[in-house]
């Protein structure tokens, strides 16, 4: 039984956060049973373990496992079968809203896409190009290797990080 | 920038967290480079004596000169020319926030400063912890994993935006090395062991290998890896 406890030290951005989940990331337990309907939800703010999510199945076509692959917009629409998508809630940043979607199946994060990412400047633009798609895959590589930690140049994005927390959290 | 910080602790412990996660951000209130009010940027722009900050900065101060000697003018607290400790403050509040967890009972925990690593006790029975190596030129992907007990891992590389350390003895970015991972006991030197290894460049092997206690990792520009004699201990089987 642990707890890992994500906080948030911020400079500049000055974001304090302070989230707990059950268990190590990459164990994260899978959303609970893809109930139908309604497709991406738009959880807004509000506790990371309260606002609803969950959108289910629904058709067809790219299913595939593929870290490197960084879609932009929700996914709900076009999972496979087995696959849930859950929405992180949008977290501030001194640079714009950053909200993120995990797609998981069996127990595990199989994609991850960025719902709303800062769009304005172009630092922004550096942050979504580079920043975002390195933290996607590190997500997934950190799952696939079955690591406590990654350790590396830090090129930490907050939002990202609390966004998938949230996400995280909705999904146990 | 921020900087994410994460633990990982016994349920029990989750109280002790709050106290490190105070203590971190009085870290950044008094050491921060980006903001004009703390001791850091005070002292660095004459505007206070050591004697009128925290005495936190002197011990940090002092530490930075002891490594600074040790790694041959490496270790630098003006690497871009202006007043930044930096290189030191980040695995030294980690390393202290993780001593905070072991004094309120946790003998198995770790704390995680942006890629930074203290690791206390196993990570479970019988369990080694895991840390993944970052690989710098491939993003996204591991170089290896490491594994241990009671360890720190610290790597230092070239960041989202370019080379981000300076040599200090040529003012210019260090660019030998595409990334050094550092692998020892406490994170607050292994951190400024890592720093300091990766503005020394190729050179930093045989310093590595002449440090009792830690060992290293690299990557260099041109993809090649050299590891010191006593890393292969910190392989899994």
């Amino acid at each position: 039984m642990r707890r890992v406890i994500l906080s948030i030290v911020g400079t500049v951005a000055g974001l304090v956060a302070l989230l707990s989940f059950k268990s190590h990331l990459p164990s994260v337990p899978s959303a609970s049973a893809a109930t139908s309907g309604s497709a991406g939800t738009s959880s807004s703010a509000g506790s990371p373990s309260s606002s609803a999510s969950a959108s289910s199945s629904a058709a067809s076509s790219s299913s595939g496992t593929v870290p490197g692959e960084f879609p932009q917009g929700s996914l709900a629409g076009q999972l496979a079968t087995g696959e849930t998508a859950v929405n992180g809630k949008v977290a501030t940043t001194a640079y714009g809203p950053v909200q993120i979607q995990l797609i998981m199946r069996n127990r595990k994060i199989v994609k991850v896409a960025v719902l709303r990412q800062p769009q304005n400047t172009i630092r922004d633009i550096q942050i979504g190009e580079f920043a975002f798609p390195k933290l996607i895959s590190e997500t997934l590589t950190a799952q696939d290797a079955k690591v406590d930690a990654v350790s590396g140049a830090s090129y930490t994005s907050a939002g990202y990080i609390q966004s998938l927390q949230s996400a995280v959290d909705n999904g146990g | 920038m921020g900087t994410v910080v994460s633990f990982d602790v016994p349920a029990f412990a989750a109280d002790a967290v709050g106290r490190a996660v105070r203590w971190l951000h009085w870290v950044d209130a008094t050491f921060s480079t980006y903001r004009d009010d703390s001791d850091v940027s005070r002292y660095g722009r004459g505007a206070a004596s050591l004697a009128e900050c925290a005495p936190e900065l002197t011990e940090v101060l002092d530490a930075c000169s002891a490594v600074g000697a040790a790694s041959g003018g490496y270790f630098t607290t003006t690497p871009g020319g202006r007043f930044d400790p930096s290189g030191y403050v980040k695995g030294w509040a980690i390393e202290r926030a993780a001593a905070m967890l072991t004094a309120a009972g946790s003998a198995e925990h770790s704390v995680n400063g942006g890629g930074d690593v203290q690791c206390v006790g196993d990570r479970g029975p019988g369990q080694l912890w895991r840390i993944g190596i970052a690989d710098p030129l491939r993003p996204g992907t591991l170089a290896l994993v490491v594994t241990g007990r009671d360890f720190a891992v610290a790597t230092s590389g070239v960041a989202e935006r370019g080379s981000h350390i300076i040599d200090p003895h040529t003012g210019r970015p260090a660019t030998e090395l595409a990334s050094v991972t550092v692998v020892g006991s406490g994170l607050t030197l292994t951190d400024a062991y890592a720093t300091a290894a990766f503005a020394m460049g190729s050179g930093a092997r045989d310093w590595v290998e002449s440090l009792d206690g830690y060992e290293a990792f690299a990557i260099t520009a041109r993809r090649t890896e050299w590891q010191t004699s006593g890393f292969r201990a910190y392989l899994p089987r």
